[in-house]
């Protein structure tokens, strides 16, 4: 299978970039994310470790402005989101949403198809991405390409949901726990998978989960956030030595595979 | 008509269409409006607040009053189809503009997000992810416009725009229980299947936005087929049904109140002129005060009207003066205000009619309404609500001639009134002067000897510019001046109301009284 890339990044460039943010909901009197801080370098894997509500997707939508920031900014390829025009910000941004977000009147391939067609990629080309994408993703397109959403079960739609956001190979990702719904043997081999093919790439990206074995093997970087603040932004490998505050209890629930040899 | 008789039948089909007609422009009109309002009102919900307020009020207008509003609007007003599918197209807005915020609003949020994230732009987000999806909502939202037309529909009649309520306006008048049923039933057939066939259309989409297969094309062209069928069968029906008359001639638009007597005398106004070479336009059974309106805003040329009525509702004068002044008054006063012309009086008055059977008449020596004053304690009375309740109905009279009734007088409709009278359970009711009844029962009508009543002489009024455009108008109606007695009218009136005899069929031959009279002076 071939995927291509059509960013050219350098290894030292900053892609995304947050500055101060901090985000507060309408009505709401709490921040949902405050002073956040963070450089996601070309090529990287952030993962976005936290627990439920702790605002990790609500850091992903400030990358691609589907909420704004209260305070603070977001650079993305060193201009703030605020300063993009905000269609070409997303069409450079693929989005693997956590409820999946299917359109339920098109079939899985038109699904998959929607951004190259709006790309305006030739019928043929889109139709062998297509091929390849639900091929990386393990659903060939013969059997599930003209299957609508209701006819696939929840694994399997996040999959799609996958193959919908690389479909119009933009050089940035955002995922948020798009594997959460598979099984650990499926799960493995789409986090091998997926890896792989993102150093392959070159792509940068954000990958959401709560899942700290998830994090610690997809990861270029790994950062946690609580209650939205980031108390600590490592390397799987020295992530894995903490032994106390949050990022301790995490690994306290994979301790026989991560203890101390 | 005015070329012969139209065949129930074809009536039938004529205002079936009409009505299949109105429903469907006012509901595609409403539809093409709506769903850009909703779109609105979802981008900008403040605004969107404004519009769905807007349109409620709209809906909460009665359907009589809206028309009234409509008519004398330049351009979109006027009487006839136009102006009534502009109202049922007002009332359409509001469950469609509701179905579309509704159904756009109710798109999973996720998929809201994901058409967000995937750089579409508003236009591709709407017509791509957010109509197809909000699609059965907004037409489950036109079956409740569609049904709420069918029905706002069967008003329409009162402003001249035909359609099944034509029958329904006949069938109240003339206690016509059959002609109730020939409009209401296929008014009601109507709505029943268009809302079978836009409850499967939604079904269907709604299973094709939730991926199932659906047979959504076929079921829209049965559908379209099926109405496209009524209307050219309408279209047929109705082609000569208005208009008579070769092109070329001149045009006059008449018109008439929704009642027998004004069919009556907009027909003989009608035939009269057709005979004389003019080309007619009828614009019968108009409601209300629209005929009035209607010669305002000159949409009709002429119609036939009352001096009581043109002096007391229209120019809020007093009733008091004598039958002559009333019309000297009206005439004058129309030119000035209105630049209408009254017609000298046809003969005939109809005002209102304190009845009693002939034999209580003869045998308690009734012959005015101050005889009445001196035996009220033994008359028993039945009135219809409006007499019974209006200021210058019984309670005035009462006053005026100090009648008091032995016991209060009953509240009856009118026609069992007649019934109860005839069948001495009352002694005294009020009605019309010309009411056929009066003549088919013996009844007489009491004197109104200090006259308390204003005198409702039959006239016609027509625009005077209309009377310059065709000096043949001014001929005519001298024909008919002084030509109709109380006692012709109340035999016209009884063989349309009590006998069913056709209008055109019961003039036409009244045409030919009235020719053998003149040559036998
Ligand atoms: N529009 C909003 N109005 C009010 N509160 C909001 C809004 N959006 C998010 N929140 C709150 O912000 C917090 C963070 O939400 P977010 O969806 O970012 O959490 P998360 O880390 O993705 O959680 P999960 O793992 O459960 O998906 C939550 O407490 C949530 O209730
Ligand atoms: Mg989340």
């Amino acid at each position: 299978m071939q995927l291509t890339q059509n960013s050219t990044s350098n290894a030292a460039e900053t892609v995304i970039s947050f500055r101060r943010v901090s985000y507060c909901p309408p009505g709401a009197t709490t921040a949902v994310l405050d002073e956040l801080s963070l450089d996601v370098e070309a090529g990287e894997i952030l993962v976005l470790l936290g627990l439920s509500g702790s605002g990790k997707t609500t850091a992903l939508r400030l990358v691609n402005r589907l909420v704004e920031p209260t305070q603070g900014e977001v650079r993305v390829e060193g201009l703030s989101t605020m300063a993009w025009d905000a269609i070409q910000l997303r069409r450079r941004i693929g989005y693997v949403i956590q409820e999946g977000g299917l359109f339920p009147h098109f079939t899985v391939a038109r699904n998959v198809a929607v951004v190259p067609t709006l790309q305006g990629q030739q019928p043929d080309v889109v139709q062998r991405r297509i091929a390849s994408l639900l091929q990386l993703v393990g659903l060939p397109a013969e059997q599930f390409g003209h299957r609508f959403p209701h006819e696939l079960s929840g694994g399997q739609r996040q999959r799609v949901g996958v193959a919908r956001a690389l479909a119009g190979d933009p050089p940035i990702l955002l995922l948020d726990e798009p594997f959460s719904a598979l099984d650990p043997l499926s799960r493995t081999s789409l986090q091998r998978e997926f890896r792989d093919m993102m150093a392959r790439l070159g792509k940068t990206a954000i990958f959401v989960t709560h899942d700290i074995r998830e994090a610690l093997v997809v990861g270029t970087r790994v950062a946690l956030l609580e209650s939205g603040r980031l108390s600590l932004v490592a390397p799987p490998n020295e992530f894995a030595q903490a032994r106390d505050g949050l990022a301790g209890a995490f690994l306290e629930t994979i301790a026989p595979s991560w203890g101390p040899a | 008509m005015g070329t012969g008789l139209t065949p129930p039948t074809l009536e039938l089909v004529a205002l079936t269409g009409q009505h299949v007609q109105l429903v469907l422009l006012a509901t595609a009109g409403a539809t093409a409006l709506a769903i850009p309002l909703g779109v609105v009102a979802v981008r900008r919900p403040t605004l969107g607040r404004f519009i769905l307020a807007a349109a409620g009020v709209l809906q909460t207008i009665p359907s009589l009053a809206l028309f009234g509003f409509l008519i004398p609007l330049p351009w979109i007003g006027g009487i006839g189809a136009r102006t009534a599918i502009i109202a049922l197209l007002l009332y359409a807005l509001l469950p469609i503009v509701r179905a579309t915020v509704t159904g756009i609003t109710g798109i999973d949020p996720a998929v809201r997000d994901a058409a967000l994230a995937m750089g579409m732009t508003p236009r591709q987000r709407l017509l791509q992810v957010e109509l197809p999806l909000a699609l059965p909502v907004i037409v489950a939202g036109l079956r409740v416009a569609t049904a709420t037309a069918v029905g706002v529909a069967t008003v329409a009649a009162a402003i001249g725009a035909g359609g099944l309520g034509s029958y329904i306006f006949r069938g109240l008048r003339m206690h016509d229980t059959g002609l109730l049923l020939r409009g209401g039933v296929p008014a009601a057939a109507l709505a029943v299947a268009l809302d079978i066939a836009l409850a499967l259309l939604s079904r269907n989409l709604d299973a094709r936005a939730h991926g199932g297969r659906a047979r959504v094309r076929g079921l829209a062209a049965v559908t379209v087929a099926a109405i496209a069928a009524v209307l050219a069968a309408g279209a047929w029906a109705g082609r000569a049904q208005i208009v008579s008359g070769a092109a070329s001639a001149p045009l006059l638009r008449v018109g008439s109140k929704d009642f027998t007597e004004q069919r009556i005398l907009g027909e003989l106004l009608a035939q009269t002129l057709e005979s004389a070479g003019i080309r007619v336009e009828r614009h019968f059974e108009l409601g209300g005060a629209l005929c009035h309106q209607a010669l305002a805003a000159a949409e009709i040329d002429i119609y036939p009207e009352y001096t009581g009525t043109s002096f007391t509702t229209i120019l809020k004068h007093p009733a008091g003066p004598a039958p002559r002044v009333v019309h000297e008054q009206v005439r004058r006063e129309y030119r000035q205000r209105f630049g209408f012309e009254i017609s000298d009086p046809l003969g005939f008055r109809n005002d209102f009619a304190i009845l009693v059977r002939r034999e209580t008449a003869r045998r308690l020596g009734l012959r005015t309404l101050s005889d009445v004053a001196r035996h009220a304690g033994t008359l028993r009375a039945a009135f219809g609500p409006d007499f019974l309740t209006r200021a210058d109905g019984f309670p005035g009279l009462a006053t005026r001639y100090g009648i008091q009734l032995g016991q209060a007088p009953r509240e009856m409709d009118l026609s069992l009134a007649f019934h109860a009278l005839a069948a001495s359970e009352v002694d005294l009711i009020a009605s019309n002067s010309t009411e056929g009844l009066i003549e088919r029962l013996d009844l007489v009508q009491l004197e109104d000897d200090q006259m308390w009543f204003p005198p409702y002489e039959a006239v016609f009024v027509a625009r005077a510019d209309a009377l310059a455009r065709i000096p043949a108008l001014g001929v005519a109606i001298s024909s008919l001046s002084g030509r109709i007695s109380t006692e012709a009218m109340r035999r016209l009136n009884l063989q349309v109301d009590g006998e069913r005899q056709p209008v055109e069929l019961v003039v036409s031959r009244f045409r030919q009284g009235l020719a053998t009279a003149k040559q036998t002076p």
